[in-house]
């Protein structure tokens, strides 16, 4: 054999060198077709970007680690569709930085977990998960219910946002102050255009505590949405198939 | 070389160190004054100390060190100090990221034990754990072996007087950062990624100093070869800077705030993370511990490596394809089938590689099988590579998409990555320290063989506990999340399959409390030796010949 691995060994540029291009050829080969085969994402209808309190609210799903034991990714298996909901969609994700489809089922898939539980039910099972499910192993975030909900610039989060490619509207940002306070109270004047610019988002004063805007409300009001956007009455998974 | 000059004198590198430690103070008190959130203004200050402790220690020891002989190993003066730190830290972050495994196995079976703060919750609590395992004690066994290593087999000091230090220090302030952001809730939500876009910046340049050390030093070398665990090191240190670098890409929300958003979104993110989280399994915890498998092996077993040929095989087709791995962790989600199937075909395939290596670890033995019995040491390091041979069959199988649709998401892969990071990752690392202490303390041997052979057996019976309860609480999950009663129903709910993990969940808390002890055993024998104390034990245990003939020349 005319090659010899000793010229490698020998030289430490060279072994660094071919070290780095051996390894990139598996993330370019994989990774980079994700960004521009157009069959990757499915042409869906109802797909929005989050309002800024569903936002708020998945900011603090993230802090608290929840996706740790909560997966939001449901397989197209048989049992997953009867117990959770049609498979999720690369669609549903398309505004999700970062993803949260997670690794684990600790506890169940939250990726349609909007609207299966009352409000209600979300604030008792947030402040004590064993007044409502018994055998639970969940922490309890009593806490969310008393922390008023701060966030320093919300037009900031949508800007940043929009920098990594959400397409919030210059309206949306002006108005996201705003909205975040909104949507948590439907008597307000801002409730309507929540809606407006949201379509399909849930105006209530989720955890009951109509006098602050809390944590708790941000967390439910993500939580109710989640898995609802999409208009599966007109979705063609044969037009989708990868 | 004239290695007196090199560790003393004031030269510019010094200077430029007390600039950037000086404008890196003041950077830090920009961040207090400014920061919109509590734990970015907590880590302004973390950081003003750093760099006025920084400072202060680099003026006492320019001061100490005028006077310091230098001891020299192979006419070599090698740079012990900071290996021996490395070994202190890695002892101390094994038990920190042990004990915080056990705290949330206990949460997982007593969920009272959450507290129901918010800096003690499960959610919060787990990346402390798997942070502290992979990158304070992996991180750290990794920075000291490696440098150990490529001194030894360069014939070389290591590059840098300030440099390796920098890397050392700079390196624990990564990992204080880190986990107290997510106790005080900052996280990206990425899986072994979660510090957010400033930590991250930080570990970048502390990485490509790393680097730079690392080949400085295999510049310097008086070898003509770079020895195979050099290899495995440095591939370890460049492809890690890749995948922390493209996975961690984010936009700030603000230039004096925690919070980011990730560059990519959905799909595209997954993979980019699955991609990331596969080869921080497959680079950090495989092809850097190769390295230590490659020295220490040989060395604690005074044998050379099996066969050379297969080493260069394994390396790279290792390297190779191990890349191509991260989709098997998105089997059956919205990643396209195409990606997902490429992603199993080299799962598969890497199984091939995996047990080259072992079987390269395993056979160096030849001719030394008879130290098993008498060096525990030996025996720890056998077993590790034993586990890792172990894990690498497992995980293949567990890449295969139909058996994936019953894993994921269970117990099982916890346990899957349990028995190798506690088996081949704990055990290797535990060898290699156990071969370092004496040798960097300049010891004749370890304070007590007996107390290693305690630590090996407690922690062996733990991780079997720990992978047969996590296996049965798997399968068990995953069938019954799948299974149909007579009518054709879903036979259980999920709430009653969370109920029936609970014992299991109990067996593996019991475990991770043995794995625990054990290490507790080895942080008392360390620091017995490293005091020069000896325990008066019976010669069997105590193996004639094992130690190399280097250590005799350390003194």
């Amino acid at each position: 054999m005319a090659f010899k691995h000793a010229v490698i060994e020998k030289n430490s540029m060279l072994l660094t060198v071919l070290t780095l291009l051996v390894v990139s050829v598996g993330g370019l080969i994989e990774i980079a077709p994700l960004f521009y085969l157009e069959s990757t994402i499915e042409k869906v209808k109802g797909m929005r970007p989050y309002s800024p309190l569903e936002l708020a609210g998945r900011n603090i799903y993230i802090r608290e680690g929840c996706y740790n034991c909560h997966s939001q990714m449901i397989r197209p298996l048989r049992d997953e569709e009867e117990r959770y909901g049609h498979y999720s969609l690369a669609a549903e994700s398309m505004y999700d930085h970062p993803f949260q489809w997670g690794s684990k089922r600790t506890g169940p898939d939250l990726a349609r977990v909007g609207g299966r539980y009352s409000n209600d039910w979300h604030v008792a099972h947030m402040i004590n998960p064993r007044s409502v499910v018994p055998e639970s192993i969940m922490p309890g975030y009593p806490f969310l219910a008393e922390t008023p909900l701060r966030v320093v610039d919300v037009g900031a989060h949508l800007r940043a946002n929009r920098g990594v490619g959400v397409p919030y509207s210059d309206e949306m940002v002006e108005m996201a102050e705003q909205d975040l306070a909104a949507q948590a109270d439907p008597d307000s004047d801002g409730a309507d255009a929540v809606l407006e610019r949201y379509p399909g988002a849930i105006v209530a004063n989720f955890d009951g505590n109509a006098a602050e805007l809390t944590e708790l409300d941000a967390v439910i009001a993500y939580l109710q949405m989640l898995g609802t956007l999409v208009d599966f009455e007109a979705y063609e998974p044969e037009a989708n198939y990868r | 070389m004239n290695n007196a000059s090199e560790v003393s004198g004031t030269s510019p590198m010094t200077y430029g160190l007390g600039l950037v430690l000086g404008l890196g103070g003041l950077m830090g008190l920009f961040l207090v004054a400014n920061a919109q959130d509590g734990v970015m203004a907590g880590h302004g200050y973390l950081f003003v100390a750093f760099c006025t402790l920084g400072i202060f220690w680099m003026v006492k020891r320019h001061f100490d060190e005028a006077g310091t002989p230098a001891i020299l190993e192979n006419g070599v003066n090698y740079n012990d100090a900071v290996i021996r730190a490395g070994c202190i830290a890695s002892l101390f972050w094994g038990i920190v990221g042990f004990l915080a495994g056990l705290v949330i196995a206990l949460q997982l079976a007593f969920p009272v034990l959450n507290l129901d703060l918010p800096w003690t919750t499960f959610g919060r609590l787990r990346p402390v754990h798997t942070s502290a395992v992979i990158f304070a004690f992996g991180g750290n066994v990794l920075i000291a072996t490696s440098f150990h290593v490529v001194q030894r087999t360069c014939r070389a000091r290591l590059a840098g007087d300030w440099a390796p230090w920098v890397v050392f220090w700079g390196y624990q302030l990564f990992i204080v950062m880190a986990a107290s952001g997510y106790i005080f809730g900052v996280t990206q939500s990425k899986e072994y990624a979660e510090p957010e876009w400033y930590v991250d910046l930080w570990l970048t340049i502390i990485w490509v100093v790393y680097l730079l050390v690392f080949l400085g030093t295999l510049a310097k070398r008086r070898e003509p070869h770079i020895y195979v665990a050099n290899w495995f090191y440095l591939a370890f240190i460049v492809t890690i800077a890749m995948l922390h670098i493209v996975n961690n890409l984010a936009l700030p929300v603000s230039l004096t705030g925690a919070k980011s958003y990730s560059l990519f979104a959905g799909v595209q993110d997954a993979l980019t993370q699955w991609w990331y989280g596969h080869n921080a399994v497959g680079f950090f915890l495989t092809a850097g511990f190769l390295g230590i498998m490659y020295y220490f092996v040989p060395k604690q077993a005074n044998r050379p490596v099996y066969s050379y040929r297969l080493s260069i095989v394994h390396f790279w087709s290792l390297i190779f394809l191990y890349i191509w791995a991260g989709p098997h962790h998105l089997h059956y989600t919205a990643l396209p089938d195409w990606a997902q199937t490429l992603g199993m075909t080299f799962s598969i395939m890497l199984w091939m590689p995996s047990w080259g290596g072992m079987i390269n670890g395993l056979m160096t033995l030849s001719g030394a099988w008879d130290k098993l019995r008498t060096d525990p040491v030996l025996r720890m390091l056998a077993v590790s590579v034993a586990f890792y041979g172990m894990s690498t069959f497992e995980g293949p199988v567990m890449s295969i998409k139909a058996v994936n649709s019953l894993s994921h998401y269970t117990d099982w892969t916890v346990g899957h990555v349990h028995s190798g990071a506690l088996g081949w990752v704990g055990f290797v690392s535990f060898g290699a320290i156990y071969y370092l202490v004496p040798k960097l303390w300049q010891r004749s041997r370890l304070y007590s063989l007996g107390l290693v052979s305690l630590h090996f057996w407690v922690a062996t019976i733990g991780i079997v506990l720990y992978i047969t309860a996590m296996w049965i609480s798997g399968i068990l999950q995953g069938l019954m999340w799948r299974a149909y009663d007579s009518l054709g129903f879903l036979e259980y709910s999920f709430v009653e399959t969370v109920e029936a993990m609970h014992p299991f969940y109990v067996i593996r808390a019991l475990g991770g409390a043995l794995f625990l002890l054990g290490a507790l055993i080895m942080v008392y024998n360390c620091w017995r030796t490293m005091r020069g104390d000896l325990k008066d034990e019976k010669s069997a245990l105590i193996p004639t010949q094992s130690r190399p003939a280097t250590a005799a020349t350390a003194g």
